[in-house]
């Protein structure tokens, strides 16, 4: 059974579609990379798939159980605590770290487990400080989010993803607020993620690092998939936008 | 009348005017959440409702509102108001601020980016658990420099009481000055207010220095 199914997602705004009857799946311990050039739907998918955007038509499955789907037209959830489960399964981190700037860095990571999962506190704050550690940030448990850099900030919020225990995380274009050493940092924590097999969605502009983790990766454009297979299919494909973008790219 | 019995008698109506300041801030700070609520309320009439009662509270004087608080249930229904004037001002205060704080909160709770939602959607807050958890404490944060605003107006705002006859430090020195004809009572007054409104200022820079600790 795979981890996520998206069948035949749509997604409008206002009139404009966005996505257009897009399939694919995610199974357990995959990493799926999605690239192609801005305002190809990257993105939308991700806020799709993670319940941000609500879809115009579709369904989408997680380890086989409906999350939302179209009855009469309209978008349909399951019942509340079913729902709840569901999203619990995975985690997301965004582009712009989206930290609780009032939390310390440790609390920003603990709250969760503590206050929705209703987990040990104590607990909570081992494994938070074992995350932490994983980070390369024991000595900023203290810290605020403001007194970080940017990639610091990105792993805070990689290990208050990590703190919920999803089974997949998607990543909304981790790097792209990042220069070029702090992006280093980031790609290198997902990497690792990565050898410990965790599933993952991740959008991306990285193409070297899409080539190297990912195990399959897709080309979106227009709001479909254009080119969609291993990283040395989709990258020796000779379709034309795709060899354009990486044309672009190598500039 | 020597300048110490002036202020013995002026310190006296002082604690009214405390009074008056305290209770509304009690009644007005939380009322004007709720007020908030209301304003942003997903059912149509609600909204509407408060919209409106907002637009009255900001668009008409204070003065005036408390003069129809006082006097409208005796107008309109022959009650008897003897007694019920403290009421009268602190219902006709607290319901004027609470349009003021509701606004304020509406502002400092905008500002908060979309982003602290979506990050609280995705590790499974419910909304009130992201109300309180979330936006509360960065609201709180964000408002303090106008809410000290505010609260500042308020300090003076408590003379207007003086149009229902009620006897505060502000009144108190009215009647002296009218019976002794001197004006002193009237800088004594403006000292009282200044020094009360500077400490009102130092709290509240006090407390926003201690909700420095983030940004």
């Amino acid at each position: 059974m795979s981890l996520l199914e998206m069948k035949q997602i749509k997604k409008e705004f206002e009139g404009t579609t966005v996505i257009k009857d897009l399939s694919l799946s995610v199974e357990e311990g995959e990493v799926l990379a999605i690239i192609g050039p801005s305002g190809s739907g990257k993105s939308t998918l991700l806020r799709c798939a993670t319940m941000l955007e609500t879809i115009d038509d579709g369904e989408i499955l997680y380890q086989g159980k409906k999350a939302v789907w179209i009855e009469n037209g309209n978008p349909t959830f399951p019942k509340k605590q079913e729902l709840k489960e569901i999203q619990s399964c995975f985690g997301l981190v965004f582009q712009n770290f989206n930290l609780f700037p009032h939390f310390s860095v440790i609390k920003n990571i603990a709250d969760a487990p503590i206050h929705v999962q209703k987990r040990n506190r104590e607990e909570v704050y081992e494994e938070a400080k074992k995350l932490l550690a994983k980070m390369g940030l024991s000595d900023k448990a203290e810290a605020y989010p403001y007194q970080l850099s940017g990639g610091q900030q990105q792993r805070v919020s990689i290990a208050r993803a990590l703190a919920m225990k999803p089974k997949m995380l998607f990543f909304d274009e981790p790097t792209s607020a990042l220069d070029p050493e702090l992006t280093g940092e980031i790609l290198k924590v997902i990497k690792d993620l990565a050898s410990e097999h965790m599933t993952m969605v991740i959008v991306t502009h990285e193409m070297d690092f899409a080539r190297k983790v990912a195990d399959k990766i897709i080309f979106m454009e227009n709001g479909v998939i254009a080119v969609e297979g291993n990283p040395e299919e989709v990258f020796a494909s000779d379709h034309g936008r795709m060899r354009e973008f990486l044309g672009k790219l190598s500039m | 009348m020597s300048f110490g019995v002036m202020l013995r008698q002026m310190t006296a109506g002082f604690g009214q005017t405390c009074l008056i300041f305290v209770m509304t801030l009690i009644f007005s700070l939380p009322l004007g959440l709720l007020v908030y609520f209301g304003r942003v309320s997903r059912i149509k009439l609600i909204s509407w409702i408060v919209k409106i009662y907002i637009s009255v509270m900001r668009g008409t004087p204070l003065m005036l509102q408390l003069l129809v608080w006082y006097f409208a249930p005796y107008y309109l229904w022959q009650m008897n108001i003897g007694g019920y004037k403290l009421t009268a001002i602190l219902l006709g205060c607290s319901l004027n601020y609470a349009a003021y704080f509701a606004e304020i909160y509406r502002s400092g709770i905008e500002s908060i980016p979309k982003g602290q939602y979506e990050a609280a959607a995705l590790l499974g807050y419910s909304r009130q658990q992201t109300f309180l958890r979330i936006v509360l404490p960065q609201m709180v944060k964000n408002v303090l420099p106008s809410v000290t605003n505010e609260v500042i107006t308020l300090v003076k705002d408590t003379s207007l009481v003086y149009s229902l006859s009620y006897i505060e430090m502000f009144a108190v020195a009215k009647q002296i000055a009218a019976a002794q004809t001197t004006v002193v009572p009237f800088f004594i007054a403006g000292v009282f207010y200044y020094i009360f409104n500077y400490a009102v200022a130092w709290g509240m820079e006090l407390f926003e220095k201690k909700l420095n600790y983030y940004r």
